[in-house]
């Protein structure tokens, strides 16, 4: 059975010290390893940003796209091949800002996925740019006066759009994180976990001590029940959207997979491609 | 006697007019007519003028005609806007209801029906549908038993006092006409055809079939003229064989997720018009970096923006050849006959998987959208070549991942697909090394670009360019590409007769252009003709750009939204020679 140093490569992230996503790619390794996952049976598909190298830094397949769009990717390969695990990552404007439609649709499309979004209310790989995630007044480079725009809240956006599974985490709280990332994994149908992933070189006020302090764990409301929808929705907005751990899962819906006709358990990729002359036959002759 | 006639019906948009020309044109297929069909419609979908164009023949016939011999008329309107395409003599086939009036200047003979009378005696006013396939039978001399067949398939399943009732309609419309001399006209008695059994299909429908013979298991793809059709025959389809579709948010994502069918190792494709193709552009950018293999359908209609979205046009060559950043390698092939589209989907996915790069097949609204009678489809032409997949690789050293973008000599890499044991690589946009890590080194940099684009130095599929050259010293050398093969060959029957001696080649594979082939004949040429739907002559840019001479080429260009006429390059190459 693979541990997680299986899950572990010899290339050096080149993110900065400190950064929030080195927890994330120390707590999918970690989660892999204990749901029993071999590397070759998990597929990792990034966007673009410094949150989208995640896939180069983890030992299993990797497939590091094109900005916004590792969903649409990760989708289809899972389309391809229903044996994998297949989770897709990337950062805040990756999913919130140029993948928006494909965040809102694959919610509600509901395959097996796990999608991770490193969440640091700020373009990292661009130096320091207002993402959708920040907070209205929020000064950045291309908003010195302030964003005049408030923030995006994204789990009631996932709850809105008919998640199955919706999570949040913080990257100072690995086995918090770890647990969420093994559920998501467990989870028949489409996993959206945001994790706030600090970036310690651009964001000076969503740091990980302003995390600590602003953060409510479901685990500390009493009767937290996650299979509750509206209760999910309510306390998300009275924590202001600081709510973290498991938020909410649905295991009654089954996942797209299963709601497609004929489609089987065996991947896409491994079926026998040729048609029979007959069946090419019976084809044909709708045209006479 | 004759041998070929042309046949129009037209009405409202959502009238129905479509099932009297399955039904009429089905029966004729079965009696081994063959047909062209030409549909002539508006974005709304109730409402408006539409009509469409069958041309009959008892040979192979591949273009519509330049006149009319029968207009069947829902409406004044059909008749105002179409009475002038009439040939003199031709007939008019109209609704007694709304009095029927030819309008001046027109040499016609009208038949004014009673549709909707007949209809309604029995039993609703939707069967004068039926009333007008019966009055257009009997005027051509076709037995009306065979339309009786087909009726029988289109409504059995409604149950069989609907099927006597339509079939009622089609007899009193064939005889409205016999009472009233209809029935021997000597100039609209169609010969008998062969009785061969051949297929009536659009392009459309020969791309969803070739994708499917191909192994194609997976479409995701989002809806618009003229490429829906594709789409729907898979989701008819797919499921038969294990697939399936998904209607995406939109185009980007129907490209990114075949690309990500694709790297998991089904085969899939996407399918779209101009304005997908141009949201699909990054995203076969990143077919291209990655190696990934993707087929991409583009009918083209009218641009450029939303342009004329149900209109004929060739004008995305530009868009297809060039339209990513960066250089990539990339196929470009168009389909030049109903038969090629299925063909050359079955060779765009082979292509795909061989040189791992996006193939755009590339067709127009006539071709994706005119239903057409093809030869029968050999299915011993289907082979599945899925190009350099290594199923059980080597166990690699510690550290290492599977080359997966390895230098070889003719750039192909051995591909693995995800699951696979020992298979671990990387695949990503960023430049990268053999393993596919990240590598922004000058020397890497060099050979991988070059590694890229070596696949497809020398590129030629089957049948590049097709030759129709019977003359060493030609007049004239016609080149086009698409749904105006058929047009052009019947231009250059009738410059024959005039003595004008013109070769034809039809540019299949568009990109990497196939200068050397064209080559021979562009020389023995005086004069070369372009024809091509579009405003600035965007194929005749490529053979000027690629065979460094543009001295020779007359650029015969139509972009006002119809397909040609014979007689519009007839003109044309006449004036030119
Ligand atoms: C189509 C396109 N537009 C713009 C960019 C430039 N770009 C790269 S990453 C990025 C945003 C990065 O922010 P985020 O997604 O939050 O990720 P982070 O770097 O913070 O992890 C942008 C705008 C791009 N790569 N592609
Ligand atoms: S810039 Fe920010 S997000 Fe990017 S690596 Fe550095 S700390 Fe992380």
């Amino acid at each position: 059975m693979a541990t997680f140093k299986d899950f572990r490569n010899n290339v050096k992230p080149n993110w900065c010290p400190g950064c929030g996503d080195f927890s994330v790619q120390a707590s999918i390794q970690r989660a892999a390893a204990n749901v029993g996952l071999e590397p070759e049976d998990l597929a990792i598909v990034s966007g673009i940003g410094c949150s989208g190298r995640i896939s180069g830094y983890i030992h299993a397949y990797g497939f590091h796209g094109i900005h916004g769009r590792a969903l649409p990717i990760a989708q289809g390969l899972k389309m391809a091949n229903r044996r994998l695990h297949v989770i897709a990552a990337g950062g805040d404007g990756d999913g919130f800002a140029i993948g928006m439609g494909h965040t809102v649709h694959a919610i509600r499309r509901n395959m097996n996925i796990t999608y991770i979004v490193m969440d640091n209310q700020i373009y990292g790989l661009t130096k320091g740019q207002t993402s959708p995630r920040s907070a209205f007044g929020f000064k950045t480079k291309s908003t010195p006066e302030g964003s005049k725009e408030v923030a995006l809240s994204p789990i009631e956006l996932a709850l809105a759009s008919g998640a199955t599974f919706v999570a949040q985490s913080f990257s100072s709280n690995l086995k918090q994180l770890t647990h969420v990332i093994e559920e998501g994994l467990k989870h028949d149908g489409f996993a959206f976990i945001n994790v706030f992933s600090p970036c310690v070189t651009f964001n000076k006020i969503n740091t990980y001590d302003w995390f600590k302090e602003n953060i409510v764990d479901v685990e500390e409301i009493e009767g937290y029940d996650p299979s509750n929808r509206a209760m999910a929705m309510a306390k998300v907005i009275e924590t202001g959207g600081m709510l973290c751990g498991l938020i909410y899962q649905d295991k009654t819906r089954k996942s797209y997979e299963h709601h497609v006709p004929g489609f089987r358990e065996e991947p896409l990729a491994e079926q026998d491609l040729e048609l029979t002359e007959e069946q090419f036959e019976e084809l044909v002759n709708e045209f006479r | 006697m004759i041998s070929q006639l042309s046949w129009k019906i037209g009405g409202q948009q959502g009238e129905g007019l479509e099932s009297t020309d399955r039904i009429f044109s089905t029966a004729l297929n079965r009696l081994g007519y063959y047909l062209y069909g030409y549909r002539h419609f508006s974005s709304r979908i109730k409402g408006g003028h539409t009509n469409n164009k069958i041309r009959i023949s008892t040979k192979p016939i591949r273009a519509i005609s330049d006149d009319l011999d029968i207009l069947v008329a829902f409406d004044q309107e059909t008749i105002d806007l179409n009475a002038h395409e009439l040939r003199p003599g031709g007939v008019i086939i109209a609704d007694a209801k709304f009095d029927p009036v030819v309008p001046e200047g027109v040499d016609a003979r009208l038949f004014a029906v009673p549709f909707t009378a007949i209809a309604q005696e029995l039993g609703t006013s939707l069967m004068k549908n039926m009333v007008a396939t019966g009055a257009s039978a009997a005027l051509l001399n076709i037995p009306i038993e065979e339309i009786a067949k087909v009726v029988e398939e289109e409504f059995g399943r409604k149950g069989k006092t609907v099927v006597e009732k339509n079939i009622e309609a089609v007899s009193r419309g064939a005889q409205f006409i016999r009472e009233n001399g209809g029935d021997s006209l000597p100039d609209f008695q169609l010969e008998k055809a062969d009785g061969e059994k051949r297929l009536f299909m659009i392009g459309n429908e020969a791309i969803g079939l070739g994708a499917i013979a191909a192994g194609c298991r997976f479409m995701p793809a989002y809806p618009i003229t003229p490429a829906s059709e594709i789409m729907e025959y898979l989701i008819k389809y797919l499921p038969k064989f294990g697939g399936t579709v998904i209607q995406t948010e939109d185009e980007i994502a129907a490209v990114t997720m075949a690309i990500g069918a694709n790297y998991g190792g089904v085969r899939a494709m996407t399918a779209s018009a101009g304005p997908g193709l141009s949201l699909m552009t990054e995203g076969i950018g990143l077919a291209g970096m990655t190696e990934t293999p993707v087929v991409i359908v583009d009918t083209q209609r009218g641009g450029p923006s939303t342009g004329l979205p149900t209109k004929q046009e060739q004008s995305d060559l530009n868009a297809a050849i060039y339209g990513t950043h960066g250089e990539i390698p990339k196929i470009v092939i168009a389909p030049s006959t109903i038969e090629e589209c299925f063909y050359d989907t079955v060779e765009a996915f082979n292509l795909a998987e061989k040189y791992q790069c996006p193939v755009i097949l590339l067709t127009d609204l006539q071709l994706s959208l005119g239903k057409q009678t093809a030869e029968n489809l050999d299915f011993s032409r289907v082979k599945i070549d899925r190009g350099r997949i290594v199923r059980e690789p080597e166990a690699l050293e510690s550290g290492r991942l599977f080359k997966r973008y390895e230098f070889t000599e003719d750039g192909i890499s051995p591909r693995v697909l995800p699951g696979t044991k020992n298979g671990i690589h990387h695949v990503t946009g960023v430049e990268h090394d053999e393993e596919g890590r990240p590598n922004e080194s000058p020397l890497n940099r060099k050979k991988m670009m070059e590694k890229r684009l070596r696949k497809l130095k020398n590129l030629r599929i089957p049948d590049a360019i097709k030759v129709d050259a019977p003359h060493a010293e030609p007049d004239l050398l016609i080149v086009g590409m698409g749904s105006t093969g058929g047009t052009i060959d019947e231009a250059r029957e009738r410059l024959a007769k005039e003595g004008i001696k013109t070769n034809h080649i039809t540019v299949r594979q568009i990109h990497p252009f196939p200068a050397d082939l064209l080559q021979p004949y562009y020389e023995k040429a005086p004069k070369v003709a372009v024809v091509e739907n579009n405003a600035t002559g965007q194929l005749a840019d490529q053979i000027k750009l690629h065979l460094g001479d543009g001295s020779k080429i007359n650029r015969v260009l139509k972009y006002d939204g119809t397909p040609f006429l014979p007689s519009e390059i007839y003109n044309s190459c006449k004036e030119l020679v």
